[in-house]
């Protein structure tokens, strides 16, 4: 039997001019395992607590409940008087008798019989308490960042900086990103490049960054602090410590067939590339497919050019094993299928593109050296159409529901450089609306219609066509004159709704951090803690929470790395006591509760148990209390009540059920 | 008001049990505390973690031991403290309280509604009219612990 | 039927023989009524006990369960009729038994008669049943009459789910022709156009005869805890029996709710129950709320897919439905 003290505080008037104090004390006195009953003015002051220690020292008390304000003032508070006292601060209880009851009832006799409820309810709760003690688990002084794009990129530098080793994993052969691929950037037209390569190069040099490229995530165990990674380091087939990025493999490579990626396609590569010219790092690599070596076992012109011997037919993926303290997930977006949208002649016609494909198309470095031309016969354009919200906003099934967020600004900004350029160019835009929030972004996008008179109109593209001149015809309706516009055009400009990476789904399940229906990672919470995920010490940066621009990218990339700086500065993690644990004699090992855990912190584990003499192997669930935030979601979703909550065990809870209804 | 004209009408006090979870709606209460924004001392507020902690057995106990009237209060769907705990309560509450209105139990003595920490104003306007509700239904009969058999035909 | 039983001893016998599995689980008959029949392990020193006809009810899944964990060699050959391969795949998505330890031979199945209403159909001491598509020829001591399968099969077989197995490792197929089914939510449909008291009434008639025999919960292949709830001190609700009237409806709902997404409809807690009590209503309501507020789910179709209360969508109906809709 517990030995519980009750301690009912007045709150000066606050509680006392409503509630009966006396009463209160006479009638919890009754009540079973109480044994110490005591009202004071102020219960929270260093006389209050000082009364509570000594009660609990001189009564011998094995529980306290404090009936005074809500525990979400004082529980604290309490809970560290008590374990001054060297009683469990979870063997204590808070009934609140002032916020529940003496704040909200004006008649006395009303809020005293509440009071007293709430004071019994309070005790058949703390009867049932047990101590817990906060659980402690060490800290891997290591992050890791999936995504080398400007996202992963900031967020790496920002923990290096700060003293921690980082892990770059990167799907392509050169860290970069999307970003690498713009040309200019808004609102400052500075170029991507210029602003970018010094960072690709600042991560490969940091001491603190080791950068695995051309290498995925295969699989994720562990939990904060305490991650177990394996990464897949994919075959180059060239030996990255040999190769010097002479890049003369690359010319003599006799395979001309394979899409450009980093021009969009727009031109082709040899079978051994270099993604750019500044990818960091400066190595080749082979694509197999295209390979006569690998397709024919002729060739091997690379190899006989290569004077560092780097070349290695016989290289293997290699799989690289290594343990984290955090992880940044910065898998960043890719352009989302526009070949759906028949209207707009995507597939049919090569002078409609994306706006990517524009961005190659006005780089020099891109596949007509920065010349804007008609991917169709290189002709110089008179006419260009851009057309917005292509496939964002879409509430049909082809497109997406969200606000790409990033086309209105890079529009603004196509036009103008286009503009400025080529000032015999005629520079339509047909938008929805123009959404230019931001520092400077208004402004800009005001620019480009007064000072470069760029031609919006607010309407949607209803049909692309090819017309007997060659070129495109735009039909559309101008929504503000209600007039039907038909706009001959050299080129359409298509603004792709961006989406998350597609490798994004596994990313997210080998993490167990949850996505959304567009498949942007979710925030542990969407106001407060928008950079962590759900899953603890896994953090967001960058697109894949959702559609944002270079400066966001970057703020959130910075806010990441604090939060991961945050959590490796800590020797030990303490965790919160109230988490769930399963009985493992009565586990069915469902899996009900694995599967509304939104933690993870539930796997199941083969164990032999021993139940009552039958000794046998099962499947039981095991709660990693690490990681567990103590929700209870767990313990409804198990049939057999195996599954329990500390500090909210179901026999707690229905106490104070049947305490309320007695 | 109304409530007191209807206390006055009858002696039927009713017992109305409410969930609260931790984040929102216990928050909630507290606010409407802080604000002297009455409601009638026939609501009993247990504190759980998440309104997802809630277990249907908590509530068919409840009325067993004699509440006429239970309430599962939590954050705004989208909003959970634990990002998803209130989605599966949503589900599970919708069932049972479907199959308690499929077993001929009035509906209206049961309720979720989504409270945020900023929404005193609403905790105690939803626990006004839920307390109001619960006094034209009247007393919890038929889950009672009262032996009931069949009436002899 | 009789030529279906011979197909599925000889494989049974074949697979015995060259060591794919070590014993069989099928069905025996007791040697005093034909009714009798109970779910046997057998090899193949009894394996011409083995019978299979319309007599065959029993779910045989949930033996699995038990039968898994006491196979250290080889494999056991499992018989299952259609509508128990979909409770053989929600065990296999509960991790309750190891794929890797059975051999399912999936049987086709013409519907299961219900003893009682072959009784109440005015037969007794049945001796023999020939299967005749729409109906059965039955034999009793007084001679044959032929009675519509609409008239003695169980409920669940009136509403079967189709003849097609959901899981199996080889399929006997005969040339059976499925019959004419109902529509299985007409009777909650009934239900739920009474009025509230009416509906009262009539559940406090069924549950009120519960004898807490727990034979709904034993048969039950998705009441498969190591502890029932009901039986862990540490729950709350833990009742040997029924004290009070609330309590038989505390354990029907609760059993109801633990199996809602997983239950497969299979039927067998209706069939088994001594005191006659509909309690495939129940479980079928909660089926019939998770089609309409969830989209049609079929749990034991898909062993991959997610049970409905362990799932949700942010766009999900709120609780106030149920007193928005009609009724």
């Amino acid at each position: 039997m517990q030995r519980i003290g009750v301690f009912i505080c007045w709150c000066g008037s606050n509680i006392a001019a409503t509630v009966d104090v006396a009463k209160v004390a006479e009638e919890i006195k009754k009540e079973p395992g109480v044994v110490y009953v005591k009202d004071y003015q102020y219960m929270c002051s260093e006389a209050g607590q000082l009364l509570v220690k000594n009660a609990i020292k001189e009564h011998k008390l094995t529980g306290v409940v404090i009936c005074s304000c809500s525990p979400r003032m004082h529980e604290a508070t309490f809970r560290k008087t008590a374990k001054a006292a060297g009683l469990n601060p979870y063997m204590l209880e808070v009934a609140n008798i002032r916020e529940q009851c003496s704040w909200i009832h004006k008649d006395r006799k009303e809020a005293t019989e509440k009071a007293i409820i709430l004071a019994r309810a309070a005790v058949a709760k703390v009867s049932l308490n047990t101590p817990l003690q906060p659980g402690e688990s060490a800290v891997t002084k290591r992050a890791l960042v999936i995504g080398g794009g400007i996202a992963g990129i900031q967020s790496a530098l920002d923990i290096a900086d700060a003293g921690y080793k980082v892990d770059i994993v990167e799907r392509e052969p050169t860290i970069g990103g999307k970003m690498a691929q713009l040309d200019k950037t808004f609102p400052t037209l500075d170029c991507a490049a210029c602003i970018l390569t010094p960072k690709m190069v600042e991560a490969a040099q940091h001491e603190n960054i080791t950068l695995y490229t051309y290498s995925e995530v295969e699989e994720v165990k562990g939990f904060v602090g305490n991650f177990d990674v394996k990464i897949r380091k994919k075959a180059r087939y060239v030996d990255e410590t040999k190769c010097t990025g002479c890049a003369v493999c690359t010319n003599k490579c006799p395979s001309r067939k394979a899409g450009n990626e980093f021009n969009c396609s727009l031109d082709k590569r040899g079978a051994i590339y270099i993604p750019f010219a500044q990818a960091v790092p400066n190595v080749a690599v082979i694509d197999t497919e295209h390979c006569l070596h690998f397709k024919t076992g002729k060739c091997g012109l690379c190899q006989k050019n290569c004077s560092a011997n780097a070349i290695d037919f016989d290289q293997k993926d290699e799989i690289i094993e290594e343990k984290y303290g955090a992880i940044v997930v910065a898998t960043g977006y890719q352009i989302s299928d526009v070949t759906k949208y028949d209207e707009f002649q995507y597939t049919e016609h090569p002078d409609v593109v994306t706006s990517l494909e524009l961005e190659r198309l006005m780089n020099a470095a891109g596949p007509t050296k920065g010349v804007l031309l008609r991917p169709s016969n290189h002709q110089h354009p008179k006419d260009i159409v851009f057309i917005q919200c292509v496939g964002s906003r879409d509430t049909t099934s082809r497109g997406k529901c969200y606000c790409s967020k990033i086309c209105c600004m890079y529009t603004a900004k196509h036009a103008m450089l286009i503009r400025e350029k080529y000032p015999d160019v005629n520079v339509h835009v047909f938008y929805i609306d123009v959404r230019t929030p931001g520092k400077n972004f208004d402004e800009f996008y005001r620019r480009a219609v007064e000072q470069y008179n760029v031609d919006y109109i607010k309407g949607m593209v209803g049909k692309v066509y090819e017309n007997e001149k060659g070129g495109l015809t735009v039909r559309a309706v101008n929504l503000i004159t209600n007039e039907r516009v038909m706009i001959d055009t050299d080129m359409v400009v298509l603004a792709a709704a961006i989406e998350p990476s597609a490798g994004v789904k596994k990313v997210a399940s080998m993490l167990t951090a949850s996505i959304d229906t567009n498949n942007f990672l979710t925030e542990a919470h969407p106001k407060l803690r928008p950079v962590e995920s759900p899953t603890a010490g896994v953090f967001l940066s960058g697109v894949c929470q959702g559609p944002k621009d270079i400066p966001e990218t970057v703020s959130q990339a910075g806010a990441a790395a604090v939060k991961v700086v945050g959590l490796l500065a800590k020797d030990k993690l303490v965790t919160n006591p109230c988490t769930a644990e399963p009985n493992e004699l009565m586990c069915n090992g469902c899996s009900s509760c694995e599967k509304v855990c939104p933690y993870g912190a539930i796997t199941y584990v083969e164990k032999m148990l021993n139940d009552r003499g039958i000794k046998e192997t099962r499947r039981v669930a095991s709660v990693n209390s690490a990681v567990c935030q103590g929700c209870g979601a767990c313990t409804v979703a198990c049939p057999s009540g195996a599954m329990d909550l500390k500090g909210f065990s179901n026999k707690q809870i229905m106490a104070e059920v049947d305490a309320i209804c007695k | 008001m109304q409530i007191n004209d209807n206390l006055e009408k009858s002696e039927f006090k009713p017992l109305i049990v409410a969930f609260c979870c931790n984040w929102c709606s216990y928050a909630g209460a507290d606010l409407a505390g802080t604000g002297r924004l009455a409601y009638p001392a026939d609501v009993k507020i247990i504190r759980v973690p998440c309104s997802c902690r809630v277990n249907p057995m908590f509530i068919l106990k409840a009325f067993e031991r004699g509440a006429d009237g239970v309430i599962i209060c939590g954050c705004h769907p989208g909003d959970c403290h634990y990002s998803t705990g209130n989605y599966y309560a949503r589900r599970r509450m919708t069932l049972l309280f479907s199959m308690l209105d499929y077993l001929g139990i009035e509906r209206g003595r049961t309720r979720v509604e989504w409270v945020s920490a900023a929404e005193g104003q609403k905790f105690s306007l939803v626990m006004n009219d839920f307390s109001k509700q619960i006094h034209q239904l009247g007393e919890n009969k038929k889950l009672g612990d009262i032996r009931c058999k069949k009436q002899q035909d | 039927m009789q030529k279906t039983a011979g197909l599925i001893k000889k494989r049974a016998l074949e697979l015995l023989d060259d060591g794919t599995v070590t014993r069989v689980l099928a069905w025996s008959r007791s040697e005093d009524f034909i009714y009798e029949v109970s779910p046997t392990f057998f090899d193949k020193g009894n394996i011409d006990k083995m019978i299979y006809d319309s007599f065959c009810a029993a779910n045989l899944s949930k033996y699995l369960i038990r039968a898994c964990k006491e196979q250290t060699e080889g494999k056991i050959l499992a018989v299952l009729k259609p509508c128990d391969t979909y409770s053989f795949n929600q065990l296999l998505c509960e991790h309750r038994i190891d794929r890797e330890k059975i051999y399912v031979l999936a049987v086709p199945c013409t519907g299961m008669i219900d003893n009682d209403k072959l009784k109440k159909a005015g037969f007794s001491g049945v001796t023999k049943v020939i299967d005749k598509g729409d109906s059965l020829d039955v034999f009793t001591p007084d001679g044959s009459r032929s009675v519509a399968k609409k008239d003695v099969l169980l409920e669940k077989c009136l509403c079967c789910k189709g003849s097609e197995p959901m899981a199996y490792d080889e399929k006997i197929e005969t040339d059976s022709k499925p019959f004419e089914t109902q529509d299985r939510f007409a009777c909650v449909e009934k239900l739920e156009k009474m009025t509230p008291d009416e509906r009262f009434a009539f559940w406090q008639g069924e549950l009120s005869k519960c004898i807490r025999c727990n034979a709904c919960r034993n048969v039950c292949p998705a009441c498969s805890c190591m502890k029932c709830v009901f039986d862990n001190p540490g729950s709350g609700v833990a009742s040997k029996a029924n004290s009070d009237s609330f309590e038989e409806k505390l354990f029907h709902i609760i059993r109801a709710f633990h199996v809602a997404g997983r239950c497969t409809d299979c039927g067998e807690c209706s069939r088994v129950c001594p005191q006659g009590i509909p309690l495939h209503l129940l479980n079928r309501k909660f089926i019939k709320d998770i089609d309409d507020i969830y989209g049609e789910y079929q749990a034991g179709r898909d062993p991959a897919s997610r049970a409905p209360l362990v799932d949700y969508r942010s766009e999900d109906a709120e609780p106030s439905i149920v007193e928005e809709r009609g009724n």
